[in-house]
């Protein structure tokens, strides 16, 4: 344990979690903004520092168009009361909020945010922890955010905030499933759980989802954008729903819950519910960019005409890395605002009926399209049987589909 | 420093299996469960088995708990809180640890030494490659590309690791495959047993 080492992962852990909390804000107001934009409105656009109330004549506006807006909400919510019911579970209640936002912001840790720095003869990975099982430490530690969520629900002790809680821990455990089933076809087709060499690969071989270079333009990896296309759909959605984002928020959903896990929290407590569901966002759209879109990499053959360990090209592929996340976080604000909310048979039924056979099957014809050259018998066979057993999968979830469910509606 | 950081999550585990079995709170004891199967999965990491220990989490906390916690919420088993321990019990809880421990300490005792392992550096995972590497017919390496996972992942030029998974995976479906297979058709037993005793119940509420 050497002291460069501790330094430089102390500063990494200081920056990252900076431009997560600055990138969540910011979020906050592209999602204003960006609903506005939808609903043909204006949204916060002249956020003032309020110098009149200090006895100058004029309020000053700063040029950046409601950039100051995340600003000003925080600090609302910081002056804002902080009531505790007391009817309320103290010391769970207190948790709850904890236990929401730490996960969210652990996860980041193994995300590669740029290329490798070398400082002075040292090569400096730009994650935190350069980890062996990247996406299985996030898988884990998100999994984790689900007390959060369930423990508020509880500890609030009253029952709106309880059939969210409930709710949200049901839906959660279902997606899991799906998401880590989704992923398993890209880690056959890696090799590696690294997040670093996993990027390596897609910036000299074409990303995943975009094969336009290097090994990327054979046929083999062009066929193999069935099962990656696939995985890469269930692991979209199944990721809108881990999160709790529209349309899955069932959790928080306003018309038959008020508000869901948090109706009894105020101010801070409150923000760091708010805090840890975009941070969430942020976390899977940088998840989804890392597997899928090449993580850091320029791409089209670009990134090895760099000199690659200098800083400024670390700097360059940071930024790009944001810009990526930046989009999806994008796409995700839009499909908040276009799809309406899922009723919860539907959501329970698209998780465990649709996705998760989806899912099973995908990693099958992922194995098979993989040991086709090796085997071409045997594969051809394995195929065949795939096909009676999708048949089969698909006439049975059907007639559960269409049967209506004993229980009622849940 | 990595000895400090043994004794601290194992310090973690402890207490929170100590407070599992002190708490009178059912969720209270769940949670602290959840802390002790964290603390054990710091070990492993510690150890160098990442992907075991992150199993621990995804697995037993992520995923065992929180149907605990959930069952527990929706029965809102508040009687729990008053029932006594029986002295019967008592003695069964201290003695079985008890035991526990002395076995524990007859294998600590006969262990390996430190010796035998070698610390992880660039070098020694380079050496250690030697073992996965595939040769052609004419006895040289074959090209990058062709060789397994194992060997990319131990002689990465910039970033060499050891690849923890990979070998799991490896000791698991080949030396280990039929077990594997055996313990697969025993976990499909008891989903089917589930889903028959589930069925059964609907069954008469229909009724």
């Amino acid at each position: 344990m050497d002291i460069p080492f501790l330094i430089a992962t102390a500063i990494k852990i200081g920056v990252f979690l900076g431009v997560t909390l600055t990138f969540v804000s910011v979020c906050v107001i592209f999602e204003r903004r960006f609903s506005a934009i939808i609903q043909d409105r204006v949204g916060p656009n002249r956020t003032m520092i309020p110098l009149s109330i200090l006895g100058f004549k004029k309020d000053v506006a700063l040029p950046i168009g409601g950039l100051t807006q995340p600003m000003a909400d925080g600090l609302k919510f910081i002056l804002k009361e902080d009531f505790t019911p007391d009817y309320v579970r103290k010391f769970f209640f207190w948790l709850a909020p904890c236990m929401t936002m730490v996960p969210a912001l652990v996860t980041m840790a193994v995300v590669p945010f740029g290329s490798p720095m070398e400082i002075g003869g040292q090569i400096i990975p730009m994650a935190v922890a350069d980890l062996n099982v990247g996406p299985l430490f996030i898988f884990a530690i998100a999994s984790l955010s689900v007390y959060g969520i369930t423990l508020a629900g509880w500890s609030s002790n009253s029952k709106y905030p309880f059939f969210g809680g409930v709710r949200s821990c049901a839906q959660m455990i279902s997606y899991e499933i799906a998401l880590g089933l989704s992923i398993v076809p890209i880690l056959m087709f890696f090799e590696t759980l690294n997040l670093g060499h996993i990027i390596e690969y897609q910036v000299n071989n074409g990303w995943l989802l975009l094969p336009l270079w290097g090994e990327g333009l054979s046929f083999h990896r062009v066929l193999l954008m069935i099962p990656l296309g696939i995985s890469f759909f269930i692991f979209t959605t199944s990721i809108f729903a881990e999160t709790n984002r529209m349309p899955f928020d069932l959790p928080e959903c306003e018309t038959e819950l008020v508000g869901g896990y948090h109706t009894e929290y105020s101010s801070m407590k409150f923000a760091l519910f708010f805090l840890g569901e975009y941070a969430a966002m942020i976390i899977g759209s940088a998840l989804i960019v890392t597997l899928f879109f090449g993580g850091w990499s320029i791409g089209f053959g670009l990134d090895n005409l760099l000199p690659i360990g200098a800083w400024w090209v670390s700097l360059l592929h940071i930024g790009v890395f944001l810009t990526k996340v930046t989009l999806f976080c994008l796409f995700f604000i839009l499909v908040r605002w276009t799809i309406p909310r899922f009723r919860y048979d539907q959501l329970m039924n698209l998780g465990w009926i649709v996705f998760f056979e989806a899912a099973l099957i995908n990693v099958i014809i992922m194995a098979l399209m993989l040991a086709y050259p090796y085997q071409p018998v045997a594969s051809g066979i394995g195929a065949v049987l795939l096909i009676i057993a999708t048949v089969v999968l698909i006439k049975i979830a059907k007639s559960v589909l269409q049967k209506p469910n004993a229980l009622g509606s849940v | 420093m990595d000895t400090f950081l043994f004794y601290l999550f194992s310090a973690i585990a402890v207490v929170g299996a100590i407070c599992l079995v002190s708490f009178r709170n059912p969720v209270a004891s769940a949670l602290s469960m959840v802390l002790s199967f964290v603390g054990l999965a710091a070990l492993f990491i510690g150890l160098n088995a990442f992907f075991v220990g992150i199993v621990q989490i995804l697995v037993y906390a992520g995923a065992i708990m929180v149907l605990f916690i959930f069952i527990i919420m929706l029965l809102d088993l508040n009687s729990e809180e008053k029932v006594a321990f029986k002295s019967g019990t008592l003695a069964a809880g201290i003695i079985l640890p008890l035991l526990l421990i002395v076995q524990v300490l007859g294998v600590v005792q006969d262990g390996p030494d430190d010796d035998a392992f070698d610390e992880i550096t660039p070098a020694t995972l380079e050496k250690s490659a030697e073992s996965f590497v595939r040769l052609d017919q004419a006895g040289e390496p074959l090209p990058e590309k062709d060789q397994s996972a194992i060997y990319r992942s131990l002689t990465h030029p910039k970033t060499p690791k050891l690849p923890d998974t990979n070998l799991l995976g490896r000791t698991i479906f080949q030396s280990f495959n039929f077990p594997l297979q055996i313990m697969g058709v025993l976990l499909l037993v008891a989903t089917i047993g589930v889903v028959v005793l589930s069925k059964r119940t609907t069954k008469k509420a229909n009724s």
